[in-house]
């Protein structure tokens, strides 16, 4: 009983430790007063002022149409990429794939910077251009990882049983091999997406004079800290949870699909 | 002419600079049951793959009803094919997967319906249209699997190792059923095996095949009883092979001993090499055989006893009879002219040769 109690105190204290802050930050946007720390009761006032406030509608708009086409080409890119891979001989594949994830370990300071040195080098002028870019780039190997294991798990040959019972390649595709990779390809859209949401660093050293949400966040904190910050910031962390939990009941499904 | 639905000329392949196919020329009557039949690794499944149109030759001419169709898609090919693992479409149940070719065909929905399920009547699976190929067993899936190319009336059907991974007692099951339904559709078959029991129960024509090479071609009965080489000899059936020389027409000399056989037209003392089938040797008393033998063990098979014996020179010899002896007793062996088979020597590494090179040259690439 003891130990069961101690079990329980502890994983509350790390639950605790690590969402304190954000618990403080979601409580305090809908706080009526101005300063943190003085609750003088609920209102939804910084919501509104949030709506109404231009910059940071305009910064929402580069945010959101930055991550849907990003999202969009890096899936139809990566996909084709994993179909690539998948192709390869696997002497050949291994290597290819090995060296596409390592853009996922690789601190995003590196490669922003790394990509703001190319775009300079290559003389094209950052703005909302180069940060769209820079999004795909760093998407790409998201997608290859979510679409490359459905294309391993099709079962032998159903390309070839299909054009070999009378289909073109474009019909056996659409038919026989998207459907049982679409899974895949959903939750590397939607990860490219949340990723995309939610990056700052990337953003931030690969763009000039246009500024995501996270890149207006931090600007304006500088200058002081809003309430109305408070309450952006708990609208984005709420969209890239919801987006990170549907990513995980997605591959928890397809994982007991395919175990049984 | 008339009556070859399909002809391979001169039909080579590589991979990475390895030769898999070496000059294949064949070809194959309508309505025949064709098996190529040869160790894994001789290049069955290659052959297969061209006549599909999955791959395409290096060279050669492959002619259907006499046109060369070496650029035509498999999409627009007239054959089809069932493969070793089934691969049923797994996100459609089983009338989709059976119905898929009719559907790209733009047939009527009722006649679709109507032929799907006369073919799941064929196949004896009728009353399965709704459930997912997963949920069956391997018997069934192979079934659907054979019932999506059948309905498409192919001119061919072409079937690589499809029993291969079914247990014996429904192998056997199912090699009665392909053979009904090839006589009963008038449909040519190639079938692909490694089983050489298997091909000669089920085809009209077997075509022995060893490192991309065909050996022989022949009926099942020609294939046993006259085999072309020691190769075709060890791989059907079982064998005692051994190592003479023609003395001239009507006979040779083999472990010791001069024998009359049936065989002429060699060279005069022209090496060859000989086969003499297990049920083909008599046990009988020592002084009437022509070679003396201790019995060296005997095993009850079933049908017959296996009777290992060995001769003077130290030659082993494999009987099979149904009269059983004592392990260590001397008898003797009686060989009729017509059991001994005598070939021209070729260099064909037997089947387990092959495995065993094939062996030492992966631990080599491992090493
Ligand atoms: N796509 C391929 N790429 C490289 N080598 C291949 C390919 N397909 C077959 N091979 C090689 O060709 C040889 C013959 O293969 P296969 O035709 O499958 O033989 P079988 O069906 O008689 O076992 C084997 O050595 C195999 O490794
Ligand atoms: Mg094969």
């Amino acid at each position: 009983m003891v130990k069961q109690a101690l079990r329980w105190a502890l994983v509350i204290a790390v639950l605790l430790f690590l969402y304190a802050p954000i618990l403080t930050l979601v409580v305090f946007s809908f706080n009526s007063g101005k300063y943190m720390g003085n609750w003088t009761g609920f209102s939804l006032r910084w919501y509104v002022e949030l709506f109404n406030d231009a910059v940071i509608m305009r910064s929402l708009w580069i945010t959101l149409s930055v991550a849907l086409i990003a999202a969009v080409v890096s899936t139809i890119l990566g996909t084709l990429a994993a179909a690539g891979i998948h192709a390869m001989k696997n002497r050949h594949a291994n290597l290819v794939e090995n060296i596409t994830y390592i853009p996922m370990l690789s601190p995003d300071i590196v490669t922003g910077i790394s990509l703001m040195l190319l775009f300079v080098f290559a003389g094209i002028k950052l703005g909302y251009g180069t940060m769209l870019l820079a999004h795909v780039t760093f998407n790409l190997p998201y997608v290859i990882f979510s679409v490359l294991p459905k294309l391993r798990a099709l079962p032998q040959h159903q390309y070839e049983a299909a054009i070999d019972l009378g289909a073109t390649p474009g019909f056996a595709l659409r038919k026989v091999v998207l459907p049982q990779i679409m899974p895949g390809i959903l939750t590397g859209l939607i990860f490219a997406f949340t990723l995309s949401i939610d990056d700052f660093v990337i953003s931030y050293f690969t763009s000039q004079d246009v500024s995501n949400l996270s890149m207006t966040i931090y600007s304006m904190a500088r200058r002081g800290l809003s309430p109305k910050l408070n309450a952006l910031s708990s609208i984005m962390f709420l969209t890239v949870l919801t987006l990170l939990i549907v990513i995980n009941v997605r591959s928890a499904r397809q994982g007991k699909k395919e175990t049984v | 002419m008339a009556d070859r639905i399909i002809e391979l000329k001169n039909i080579r392949k590589s991979f990475d600079g390895e030769t898999v196919l070496d000059g294949i020329d064949l070809y194959i009557r309508r309505r025949e049951f064709l098996t190529l039949l040869g160790p894994s690794g001789c290049g069955k499944t290659t052959m297969l793959r061209i006549i599909a149109g999955f791959e395409t030759a290096d060279s050669g001419d492959l002619l259907f009803e006499g046109q060369r169709i070496n650029d035509v898609p498999p999409y627009k090919r007239r054959v089809n094919t069932v493969f070793q693992r089934y691969s049923l479409f797994p996100h459609m149940n089983v009338f989709d997967n059976v119905a898929f070719g009719l559907n790209i065909k733009k047939m009527g929905k009722a006649e679709i319906a109507r032929r799907v399920a006369a073919m799941l009547e064929m196949v004896g699976l009728a009353g399965y249209e709704k459930r997912q190929p997963e949920s069956l067993s391997g018997g069934q899936q192979q079934r659907v699997a054979i019932a999506r190319a059948l309905v498409n009336e192919p001119e061919v059907l072409l079937l690589d190792e499809p029993l291969a991974a079914l247990d014996l007692k429904m192998r056997k099951e199912m090699q009665l059923e392909l053979k009904r339904m090839q006589q009963q559709l008038g449909i040519t078959f190639i079938f692909v095996t490694h089983d050489q029991e298997e091909a000669l129960t089920m085809s009209d024509t077997i075509v022995v095949m060893s490192r991309g090479q065909i050996q022989q071609i022949g009926t099942p009965v020609d294939i046993y009883n006259e085999p072309a080489n020691a190769f075709v000899a060890d791989f059907i059936g079982e064998s005692n092979l051994l190592e003479g020389v023609m003395e001239k027409d009507y006979l040779c000399r083999f472990a010791g001993y001069s024998f009359p056989c049936l065989d002429k037209g060699f060279m005069k003392n022209e090496e060859v090499e000989i086969v003499v089938r297990p049920e083909d040797v008599d046990i009988v008393a020592p002084e009437k055989g022509m070679i003396v033998c201790t019995v060296r063990s005997i095993v009850f098979m079933g049908v017959h006893y296996e009777i290992m014996l060995e001769g003077a020179d130290g030659m082993l010899w494999k009987v099979h009879t149904t009269d059983p002896v004592e392990p260590g007793a001397v008898v003797g062996l009686y060989l009729d002219p017509d059991a001994i088979h005598v070939m021209k020597s070729s260099d064909e590494p037997l089947a387990s040769e092959q495995e065993e090179m094939a062996a030492l040259e992966e631990e080599e690439d491992e090493g």
